[in-house]
């Protein structure tokens, strides 16, 4: 079975500084895994390498058969390769409804007409319409993204992602800054992601760990420390060291 | 080989010239990140309070580059307190360039109304007039004498930035604003400092320059593009990138004028066309974030 | 804030918009035809002008690009249209296609080396772009004139009829004609899929990259069209004045746009238009007295828009437009 997205020996040095050191993984169809790691450890600059934001020193990522490592951007992102932000980038003078429209629109290769007025094109509108009712954000559609709330805004940010359906999501820190009472909607939508897609998480929140993961990377000083489920993450000798007991309430296993 | 002499001298001493005068904006541009398309109309002024000085204050020419300094930095006080602080570090160069395209227009205008639109001539002294022999040729003194400045300039500054007090301020405020901040560099008072820099050296380069750069209303929409065409092509910040491109362009130029004065600017542009491709931030410059 | 459904932009009519706005320009242009004969020429000039400030709205309203080097785009286009009006094509229409193609090509060369980078470096291109394109059409001079310019443009009829006159009635509604007809297309344009991308590419770029987008090959067409727009205009020009001068490719006319094009807006269209209209009005009343007095108050002027109303001076005027319409929505 050939892996939807593979990294192998993937480094990134600025001049002797190691900041991503010999990382290898694979994410397979159904993968739900988990990055995670102490602040600092290169979690968002090796995101910023698997789609293509930065160029590795050395390494290479693969999509099933094929090298990605040259490929740009925007084609990644045609491949399947979708990722969501930390600090909410969407665009913001636009509405929630073109943001999510725009995505659809582009992935079904019809952004760039001149004609035909955008968001109005049915299939483009069912569409949108069914992403947002799933998140239960449809009735904020017409207005401006950034009259929004921030949990919503994150929600958005998720829709998007959602619209231009991936093979490989990754997900940086979906909840990050979003209010306790709102976290439990974004857990619903992660667990609500389409079975066959693997999903990429950086998450801090241990609890939205262990209830999302079937699988956890450590990422320690820009290296791969531990590879494995969530049950043997706290118990795992060298993770505790790296965090040194920064994790107060993580469950132990005993 | 006479006329590789001259081009050259005339090439220097113009690349002199507007190295003296965008100096100032490029320190201007990398520490306060304002596309300052003014700097031309302020180094105008200079020009305009030199010639006045001579010409109706009667007095020497060496003072007359004093008044014109302070009195150009006297007149910008009240722009940079009440315009330039509104758009200090904006990331969008549009707001800037319509703010600063408007008060270039406003000193055209008053610039007009005070002094006449014809071209105003600053009297050089008799030790700067005329040739100077230095030998094998002839070279027309004032050219040696910008020339000279421009060299003074570069290696005052490079002094002041690189070891003095208020330098190493200067320094940090660019590279790193925020920490600066925190460790109670008074910014503001940077910004004010060096904005009264940049506008005296502008000055400076307006009176020295008169002769190859002519003071008239239209010199500060004249030489708007050329000034911020030199500090993006050397680099915002860098000594060594306003003097290189100086250099650079002030050649390109001139030859161009010189073996093909039909082309006009076609060649300066060119030149800064394929450089600006090559090096976006200029030949010496970094990209900020 | 009660999360309720705050705008439906279903349109109940189609066309509404466009239709809506063609009648409101040819309303205009009326009022402009009956109150003032006398001033056809300039009206007819300050239409060719909108073309432009219209052109740079594409580029700098709706995909954020700064430019002060949009005049080339314009002045090629002129200069086309005049070229081979004197070397013997006549029909207005073919002079407006030379001048659509000139201008087209003139924008997919300046988008491709202007849209390649952003910020400081884009905005330097652009003036050095259209520093060239002004340097050749100087040394070009067995073909542009020179600082002559180009003269004689004299047009054959429209649609084979109408004669362009001595008191520029034909130039003016022929000129009114295409601006309603160039706008309504723009309106449906900028509200098309690629018109949205472009404005969601001004937001932030990356984030287009993020979902897939080519950003660079968008910029580039969208100048292109943007040069369409412009060239339009140029050709427009050069049949109404007869004349095509260096003024057209110079500096201040790529700055004088910006200017006119910040007064009334950007990102609205209805901006370009009204920036163009009370800009050359002003500029035809004032500058006629000083021009030095003109670029003061010009200069005051911007200095007082930056400060006071970044957004232009259409931006209360619409957005009274948008809660009249919500209003009447719920």
């Amino acid at each position: 079975m050939t892996n939807l997205l593979e990294a192998r020996n993937v480094s990134l040095a600025f001049g002797g500084l190691k900041v991503t050191n010999d990382v290898s993984f694979k994410l397979a169809a159904g993968d739900r895994v988990a990055l995670i790691g102490p602040n600092g450890a290169g979690k968002t600059t090796l995101v910023n390498l698997i789609t293509g934001d930065l160029a590795p020193t050395a390494g290479h990522f693969f999509m099933g058969d094929d090298d990605i490592t040259s490929v740009s951007i925007p084609e990644r992102v045609q491949r399947g390769l979708v990722r969501t932000f930390q600090t909410t980038r969407l665009f913001a003078n636009l509405t929630v409804a073109d943001n999510v429209a725009l995505a659809v629109m582009q992935r079904k290769g019809i952004s760039k007409r001149f004609f035909s007025s955008s968001t109005e094109l049915p299939e483009v509108r069912a569409e949108w319409r069914e992403i947002l009712g799933n998140l239960g954000l449809d009735r904020l559609a017409y207005r401006k993204v950034i009259e929004l709330a921030y949990g919503q805004q994150r929600l958005i940010e998720l829709a998007i992602g959602l619209a231009l359906r991936p093979k490989v999501l990754l997900l940086d820190e979906p909840a990050a800054g979003v209010p306790h009472d709102e976290a439990p909607k974004i857990l619903d939508a992660i667990n609500a992601l389409p079975a066959d897609i693997a999903v990429l998480m950086i998450e801090h929140d241990m609890d939205l760990v262990f209830k999302f993961a079937k699988r956890v990377l450590v990422l320690s000083a820009g290296r791969l420390i531990f590879e494995g489920s969530p049950k043997d993450v706290t118990a795992d000798h060298e993770v505790r060291r790296a965090y040194l007991g920064s994790y107060a309430d993580a469950r132990r296993v005993d | 080989m006479r006329l590789a002499l001259s081009i050259l001298t005339d090439a220097v001493a113009y690349g002199m010239a507007l190295f003296i005068i965008s100096i100032g904006l490029s320190i201007m541009m990398g520490l306060m990140r304002v596309v300052n398309l003014a700097h031309g109309a302020f180094a105008m002024i200079g020009g305009y309070l030199a010639s006045y000085a001579i010409r109706d204050l009667h007095v020497h020419y060496s003072v007359a580059i004093l008044l014109a300094v302070v009195g150009t930095i006297l007149v910008s006080i009240p722009f940079e307190l009440l315009l330039y602080r509104r758009i200090y570090r904006k990331s969008d160069p549009l707001i800037q360039v319509l703010m600063t395209i408007g008060i270039t227009f406003l000193i055209i205008g008053v610039m007009n109304f005070i002094f006449g639109p014809s071209l105003k001539t600053i009297a050089l002294p008799p030790l700067l007039s005329g040739p100077l022999d230095i030998g094998f040729r002839s070279i027309p003194t004032h050219r040696l004498f910008v020339i000279a400045c421009g060299l003074v300039t570069a290696l005052a500054l490079w002094l002041l930035i690189e070891k003095t007090e208020f330098g190493i301020k200067l320094r940090a405020s660019v590279d790193h604003s925020g920490m600066a901040d925190a460790l109670g560099i008074r910014t503001e008072i940077i910004y004010a400092a060096t904005f009264a820099l940049a506008i005296g050296l502008g000055a400076f380069g307006g009176v020295v320059g008169a002769e190859i750069l002519p003071i008239e209303p239209f010199y500060a929409l004249r030489y708007m593009v050329t000034f911020l065409v030199v500090v993006s092509v050397g680099g915002a910040g860098s000594i060594m990138g306003a003097l290189s491109a100086s250099m650079l362009l002030g050649l390109a130029d001139t030859t161009g004028k010189y073996l093909a004065p039909e082309f006009g600017e076609f060649f300066f542009y060119l030149t800064v066309i394929f450089i600006v491709f090559l090096f976006p931030h200029g030949l010496f410059g970094r990209s900020h974030a | 804030m009660t999360d309720t459904v705050s705008h439906v932009p279903r349109r109940t009519i189609p066309f509404a918009q466009e239709a809506g706005g063609a009648l409101a320009i040819a309303a205009l242009g009326a009022v402009g035809y009956f109150l003032f004969p006398d001033d056809l020429a300039f009206l007819t000039r300050l239409i060719g002008i909108s073309f432009l400030v219209l052109s740079l709205d594409l580029v700098t309203g709706f995909c954020g690009i700064a430019t002060l080097g949009h005049a080339a785009q314009f002045g090629v286009a002129a200069y086309a249209a005049g070229i081979a009006c004197v070397r013997g094509v006549t029909d207005p229409l073919a002079l407006l296609g030379i001048g659509i193609f000139a201008g087209t090509l003139m924008g997919l060369i300046s988008g491709a080396l202007i849209a390649r980078f952003r910020g400081l470096p884009q905005l330097v291109l652009s003036i050095a772009v259209g520093q060239l394109v002004a340097a050749l059409a100087n040394k070009l001079q067995w073909l542009t004139g020179g600082s002559d310019g180009l003269s004689g443009i004299s047009p054959g009829k429209v649609f084979g009829i109408y004669n362009f006159d001595m008191y520029s009635r034909t130039a003016y509604l022929f000129s009114l004609a295409v601006l309603i007809v160039v706008f309504v297309a723009l309106t449906r344009f900028v509200r098309s899929p690629f018109g949205l991308m472009c404005r969601a590419i001004k937001d932030d770029d990356l984030r287009a990259k993020m979902i897939g987008v080519a950003v660079y090959p968008r910029l580039v067409i969208m100048y292109g069209v943007s040069g369409a727009v412009a060239g339009v205009g140029g050709a427009l020009t050069a049949m109404s004045t007869g004349v095509v001068g260096l003024d057209s490719v110079a500096f201040e006319r790529s700055a004088e746009v910006l200017v006119m094009l910040v007064l009334g807006g950007a990102g609205h269209l209805w901006g370009a238009l009204a920036g163009t209209v009370i800009f050359m009005i002003f500029e035809h009343i004032v500058a006629a007295a000083n021009p030095f007095h003109w670029m003061t108050l010009v200069g005051v002027l911007l200095i007082g828009i930056v400060v006071f109303a970044p957004r232009g001076l259409i931006e209360p005027v619409l957005s009274l437009f948008a809660r009249f319409r919500k209003g009447r929505a719920s």
